[in-house]
């Protein structure tokens, strides 16, 4: 390696423009010609489809917690299009690293909703997919699972596979250390990983403009030395579109993108908050006018490829599904106490035998040897 | 025949471990032409290419994050933290993630890392540099913490901690990096990741301790032989999982116990081990098992250092006291 060639005190001059896509407007007309991939409408009734499942999971999940069936519950209500058009770009054998809000991501990529739902109601086999196995679990701790992808994406290139790590973050993660210093090293390793920013506009309480004076999450990636762009994240083509040219981008071996997805968090952080609180009714209303799922279905219904019917027999079928999934859900028992040993380590050390022991037989003292 | 020294150990384990496995990878700050600050990595660039001997960006996050990614990939990496008081930041990616993937996705996914640093005070480095902070580590469920105390243990020790499907935080005492050389035949042979060490037989009072003070502790029991007081010096070398029944076994053996680390006094590794006694020995016990440790305070600059760290001589006065006790 070598050092700079540029004496770091001489004035650099440094421009960059950040680009926004879109192509369907929150009336579902067509502002821009479309991408390959949508051209034909009816390939787009498969992603309708996931975001409408992704809808009604959210939707039974929060009245299952309301009603003390499920635990906290993290609705993605009106981010449908990020985490479908995301995963609508991978192949199968890419892996998925998510945060805690994209089931729909998740969906597509063959998580069940079972396993969302048994993991919001606190069992541990909800991240034991049976579909992608190699996809990481949800995350919790903020920005925390980026550097995953970046390391995941290096595994990648050191075994040249033709394969891409992609992680999604909300807006308040760009202003963790973690973002930084992932999307940093994958860009100075140019490792395959596109690094996704879900932009809902809020972080719990805190609104996207007291986040950080930047103008926009996107250009956070050029520091970085990486491609960064924006895109409207309620227009699922304009997110697959990004994320399949982020995806080619690394896949061919030229490293890593950022890219900001611009949403908006119609419901409340999690079921445990209220947004009233702090965010007017007003602003909520305006953004339901740009949500995604209505935008397609009146895009699906103007190209004459999707009618009344298909979405009377669309509803009804993802209401089976969804239903089938809570039952399976509800009637999944607790896995046995010991469980909470067999998976710490490959192998138990001798010494957390004698605890496993006490907790199976409930007995007082910590069983120590 | 060649003797090497501790950290001379490390690197060829290192070295061994890269040779025998082409999944180990090294991460760190300058460990690449540079060979680490303590030269843990002296030469492994050059034969093993930066691909697997990986200087990273100056992020300690980074170095855990990007590991967790690797490992849960099939990679072991290595990542070395420079200092102790530079872990901090790796902390999160250890509780949040390492040490608890493989019980959150119930098996499917695990995390085969270590994360290697150098601890502790005695060498009259700049501040942050010398602290001892094995206990936080130790309290993590999911997480091994290992500590070796010679170049022996250091090599095998190190073996075991690659070798081994979960995340080990590997503690390297660098006061005694260079003091003392053995031989060590660069055989492969990984030592237990949960047994402790006895380093010296005896039968009136039993040293518990690790790290830089096992050479205090001996140092202390020469001297109290001379007295004669037979002091048994035990190397608990691997944290956790803790080898509670050597321990036992000594004390039932001498009735008396002096614990001793260069850690803070308040809620160290040693209180864990004092609880075992209570708990499990106490009909044993012909004395209060003592504890000689750091003082609570800010670990000091270099010119107060050496009155923090326990000596030979603190720890030949609590064994004395405990030998008298009746």
């Amino acid at each position: 390696m070598q050092a700079d060639e540029e004496s770091p005190d001489k004035h650099a001059e440094i421009t960059f423009a950040v680009s926004h896509t879109g192509y369907l407007g929150p009336d579902g007309t067509v502002e821009e010609p479309l991408p390959e991939f949508a051209r034909d409408a009816s390939a787009l009734i498969p992603l309708y489809g996931a975001m409408v499942l992704t809808r009604v999971l959210d939707e039974k999940a929060v009245a299952l917690q309301r009603t003390g069936r499920l635990g906290t519950y993290a609705s993605s209500l009106g981010q449908e299009a990020v985490g479908v058009g995301v995963a609508a770009a991978m192949r199968p054998d890419d892996i998925f690293v998510p945060s805690f809000r994209e089931q729909a991501a998740q969906l597509w990529r063959g998580v069940s909703p079972k396993e969302i739902l048994l993991y919001w109601g606190g069992d541990e086999r909800g991240s034991d997919f049976e579909g992608p196995r190699e996809d990481f679990p949800v995350c919790i701790p903020v920005a925390s699972h980026f550097p995953h992808a970046a390391g995941i994406a290096l595994a990648f290139k050191l075994r040249n596979e033709q394969r891409v790590a992609i992680a999604v973050a909300g807006d308040g993660a760009t202003s963790k250390g973690d973002f930084y210093e992932a999307i940093n090293i994958a860009a100075v390793w140019s490792v395959p990983a596109v690094f996704v920013i879900n932009n809902n506009q809020w972080a719990i309480s805190v609104p996207r403009a007291a986040q950080t004076a930047a103008q926009t999450l996107a250009q956070k990636a050029i520091a970085a030395g990486m491609p960064g762009e924006r895109v409207d994240g309620n227009d699922v083509i304009a997110v697959q579109d990004a994320t399949e040219r982020a995806i080619a981008r690394a896949r061919a071996g030229d490293g890593p993108s950022l890219i900001e997805a611009i949403t908006y968090r119609l419901a409340d952080h999690t079921t445990a908050d209220d947004a009233h609180r702090y965010r007017e009714d007003a602003e909520v209303s305006a953004h339901w006018k740009e949500e995604p799922v209505g935008r397609l279905r009146r895009y699906l219904t103007d190209q004459s490829v999707w009618t009344k019917e298909n979405e009377e027999a669309l509803l009804a079928q993802v209401a089976e599904q969804v239903d089938e999934a809570v039952e399976a859900y509800l009637a999944t028992p607790a896995q046995p106490v010991e469980t909470m040993f067999d998976y710490l380590f490959e192998k138990l050390p001798a010494g957390l035998l004698a605890q496993r022991e006490a907790a199976m037989t409930k007995l007082t003292g910590q069983g120590h040897d | 025949m060649t003797e090497i020294s501790l950290v001379e150990a490390v690197t060829l384990a290192l070295s061994r471990a890269m040779e025998d496995d082409e999944r180990v990878l090294l991460l760190g700050e300058d460990i690449g032409l540079d060979g680490g600050v303590f030269r843990a990595t002296a030469g492994l660039v050059e034969r093993f290419g930066t691909d697997r001997v990986r200087d990273t960006p100056l992020s300690e996050a980074i170095i855990a994050g990007v590991s967790v990614g690797l490992a849960a990939q099939g990679f072991r990496p290595v990542g070395e933290i420079q200092f102790m008081g530079f872990i901090y930041p790796v902390i999160d990616q250890l509780v949040n993630h390492a040490s608890r993937l493989r019980t959150r996705t119930r098996g499917r996914i695990s995390c085969p890392l270590v994360i290697r640093a150098p601890f502790g005070g005695g060498i009259h480095a700049p501040e942050h540099h010398s602290e001892s902070m094995e206990a936080m580590f130790a309290h993590v469920p999911g997480l091994r913490v290992v500590i070796p105390s010679s170049p022996h243990r250091a090599y095998g020790l190190l073996l075991a901690a690659i070798r081994n499907p979960d995340p080990v935080v590997f503690l390297e005492p660098k006061r005694i990096y260079r003091a003392l050389k053995e031989d060590v035949p660069d055989n492969g042979e990984a030592l237990p990741l949960d047994r402790c060490v006895v380093l010296r037989e005896g039968s009136d009072v039993t040293i518990v301790t690790w790290g830089a003070m096992t050479v205090e502790a001996l140092a202390a029991a020469d001297e109290l032989a001379g007295e004669g007081v037979s002091t048994e010096v035990i190397d608990v070398s691997t944290l956790k999982p803790l080898d509670a029944k050597t321990i036992l076994e000594s004390v039932h053996k001498t009735g008396r116990c002096v614990i001793v680390h260069e850690a803070p006094f308040t809620a160290g590794f040693g209180a864990e081990i004092a609880a075992r006694l209570a708990e499990k020995g106490l009909m044993d016990l012909l004395a209060p098992v003592r504890r000689v440790a750091g003082y609570d305070v800010v670990m000091p600059l270099p010119r107060l250092e050496n009155s923090y760290m326990p000596s030979a001589e603190r720890i030949a006065t609590a064994v004395r006291e405990s030998a008298a006790y009746a």
